[in-house]
């Protein structure tokens, strides 16, 4: 077996809050070899961006990796200090935000942001720092770059103070690029634009992407895998093909139904998923879906089924791993 | 930038005008007769009558603010009452050791506040924050003329680190000058610094939590760098305000400083010019203060303008 760029084994994330602490990441584990592109879906609350956050060790004040292994091109990152963490922090891995409008400092000119991991870890002056700014404005797409890098953020549309996160994160040529929802706060018309962008620089720069969305959609279009988390877990995992064809957890199954089809010839009505999303505090026991579950047998009230492979791909549900299909629920 | 400085200027001509309105109205309404404390003993109907007239004092009200508009536009600030010397000129002798004080007092409490507001912040929690937070609530609670008499005990007196009082100015013995500043200097910007930390440090924790700083750190950027360069510069807005407006403060914290330290500065001046009922310079004196409150804002504004390029000058 060859070793992977990247490898969560187990992790657990723990948030304290003043009623106690919540596993937001509750024993994730998963690979991702260079080039590819892995997809992390799920509510909001679901640990995707915690997870996200764990693997780059920027964690909120409150939250702490309880548990599990992380490692990224062999090293384990648990075992990095802060100094050997900072080092791989803006090289080796890069991160964009859900929102650009906040995710830019507003005092500082977009160019001298831009350029600040080469200066930072690269050691370049701040002239030469600025000309490579240029660079990466032209390669995301902001037309008129030598201007662009003299201007302040509020300058910049929503789009392009994407594309501008996009070229900080690319501007040392990071063989791990996290994409933290970076289509949610932006209009239609440029998501598709930054998701064509994210597409051709995973395409000419073999960056291995972790694609993190609460849309279907973008993980059909731009994804070799994808990983549906629920309540801290991992409940499904396998290629976006196995799993949008024949998705083996009743989540999975419920969030694809959801989703409304334009090219729908009758009246169907929308089909949200029952219930509400978990309270992380307060979660029920036996499998944390359960309330919600269209499916639901006795077994899932009770204890919680671990991540097992059904058909080609992972799944956590008691129904799929005894052999049953996820057709349509029964009395429904 | 100079258009914007130009078109500030204008708009202080109103606010201006209104202050001396209310200058001269302060000095016309408040009770007692110029004319009496310069005659002393000999107060004849006719004697009062010769000073009012000699001091234009018997004409209409409007007239006499009119006239008296017309000379301080001209840079004539009228004569002391007591002394005879013009005021102009008995402000701009004691201006200096006021800059002095109040530029140290200021330096001095940005130097403690900053580093101490921006530390607390980023250890909110520990004992130094607590320590920090302990020392503001001192220097805002104690008043300076008693931190200025404690100094000069400790430092003056006991230790002799520290010449108790005087001043030299600073074009005769920069050395000197500066050794007989830095008590007084400590004792007025004590009360500045205890404020500018606690909002250093409230500002620092709210843009701590900002979007950017976790991009930054994202980046690679150690904790000193995202403290000092991403986050230093957006905390340091609010603070602004607050320094300008200690800054239009100076002369008026300078009074009690000025007398515990024998400080031949404008505040002492005030102090004398009011127990002798010397009006002119009163005049004189509130009208520097509130042109220096003016000037003062224009600073910040700019000050704005460098720390933060979405306040646009157009």
């Amino acid at each position: 077996m060859t070793a992977h760029l990247l490898e969560l084994e187990d992790v657990q994330t723990q948030i304290a809050l003043r009623r106690g602490a919540i596993r937001a990441v509750d024993h994730v584990s998963l690979t991702l070899d260079p080039g590819e592109t892995l997809g992390i879906v799920g509510e909001s609350g679901s640990g995707k961006s915690m997870t996200a956050l764990s693997i780059m060790r920027l964690l909120p004040r409150a939250a702490r990796i309880t548990g599990g292994r992380i490692r990224f091109k062999g090293r384990d990152l648990a075992d990095l200090s802060e100094d050997e963490m900072e080092a791989i922090r803006g090289t080796e891995m890069a991160m964009i935000f859900q929102d650009p409008m906040t995710s830019l400092n507003p005092v500082y000119r977009a160019g001298w942001q831009v350029g600040e991991p080469l200066r930072i870890h690269r050691h370049v002056d701040k002239r030469a720092s600025i000309a490579a700014a240029v660079d990466l404005f032209r390669k995301v797409g902001i037309p008129d770059a030598k201007t662009r890098v003299d201007q302040f953020p509020h300058q910049f549309s929503g789009g392009m103070r994407q594309r501008t996160m996009i070229a900080m994160g690319l501007s040392t040529g990071p063989s791990l690029l996290i994409a933290d929802e970076p289509t949610t706060a932006l209009d239609v018309t440029i998501q598709a634009q930054i998701l064509d962008l994210l597409r051709a620089l995973n395409r000419d720069y073999g960056t291995a992407t972790i694609l993190i969305t609460h849309n279907l959609g973008v993980v059909a279009g731009m994804c070799d895998r994808v990983l549906v988390m629920y309540a801290g877990r991992v409940v499904e995992q396998g290629t976006t093909e196995d799993v949008f064809v024949h998705p083996e957890h009743p989540y999975t199954w419920s969030l694809l139904r959801s989703i409304p089809r334009l090219d729908a010839t009758g009246h169907e009505p929308l089909r949200p998923i029952e219930g509400s999303p978990p309270d992380m505090g307060r979660l029920p026991a036996g499998c944390k879906f359960h309330p919600r579950c269209p499916f639901v047998i006795d077994r899932c009230r009770e204890e919680e089924p671990d991540l097992r492979e059904v058909r080609s791909q992972l799944a956590r549900c008691w129904v799929t791993q005894a052999g049953r299909s996820l057709d349509s629920p029964d009395g429904r | 930038m100079t258009t914007y400085v130009l078109r500030r200027l204008m708009l202080m001509l109103p606010v201006a005008f209104l202050v001396t309105i209310g200058v001269f109205m302060l000095i016309h309404l408040s009770p007692g007769d110029p004319a009496l404390i310069l005659l002393g003993e000999d107060r004849t109907p006719q004697a009062i009558a010769q000073i009012h007239e000699q001091l234009g004092l018997d004409k209409p009200l409007y007239v006499q603010y009119f006239i008296w508009l017309g000379r301080i536009a001209h840079g004539d600030w009228g004569r002391s009452v007591t002394t005879h010397e013009p005021v102009a000129q008995a402000i701009t002798e004691r201006l200096p050791a006021t800059l002095e004080l109040g530029i140290v007092a200021l330096v001095w409490s940005l130097l403690v506040a900053i580093p101490l507001g921006t530390i607390a912040a980023v250890r909110r929690g520990s004992l130094t924050d607590q320590v920090a937070t302990g020392i503001t609530v001192a220097g805002v609670s104690i008043p300076n003329f008693f931190i200025g008499i404690v100094l000069i005990f400790v430092l003056s007196v006991t230790l002799r680190l520290f010449p108790f009082g005087g001043y030299v100015p600073l074009t005769t013995d920069p050395w000197e000058s500066l050794r007989h500043v830095l008590l007084p200097a400590i004792a007025l910007g004590t009360a500045g610094a205890a404020i500018n930390m606690r909002f250093t440090r409230s500002s620092m924790i709210e843009v701590l939590n900002h979007d950017y700083i976790r991009t930054a750190r994202a980046k690679g950027a150690s904790w000193r760098r995202v403290v000092f360069v991403h986050a230093l510069k957006n905390a340091l807005i609010p603070v602004v305000t607050i320094v300008g407006l200690q800054i239009g403060g100076i002369i008026e914290g300078a009074v009690v400083t000025e007398t515990v330290f024998t400080w031949p500065g404008v505040g002492r001046l005030a102090v004398e010019s009011i127990f002798n009922r010397d009006y002119t310079v009163i005049q004189g004196i509130v009208l520097l203060a509130a042109f220096s409150y003016m000037v003062a804002n224009l600073l910040v504004d700019l000050v704005y303008g460098w720390l933060d390029p979405r306040i646009s000058y157009a």
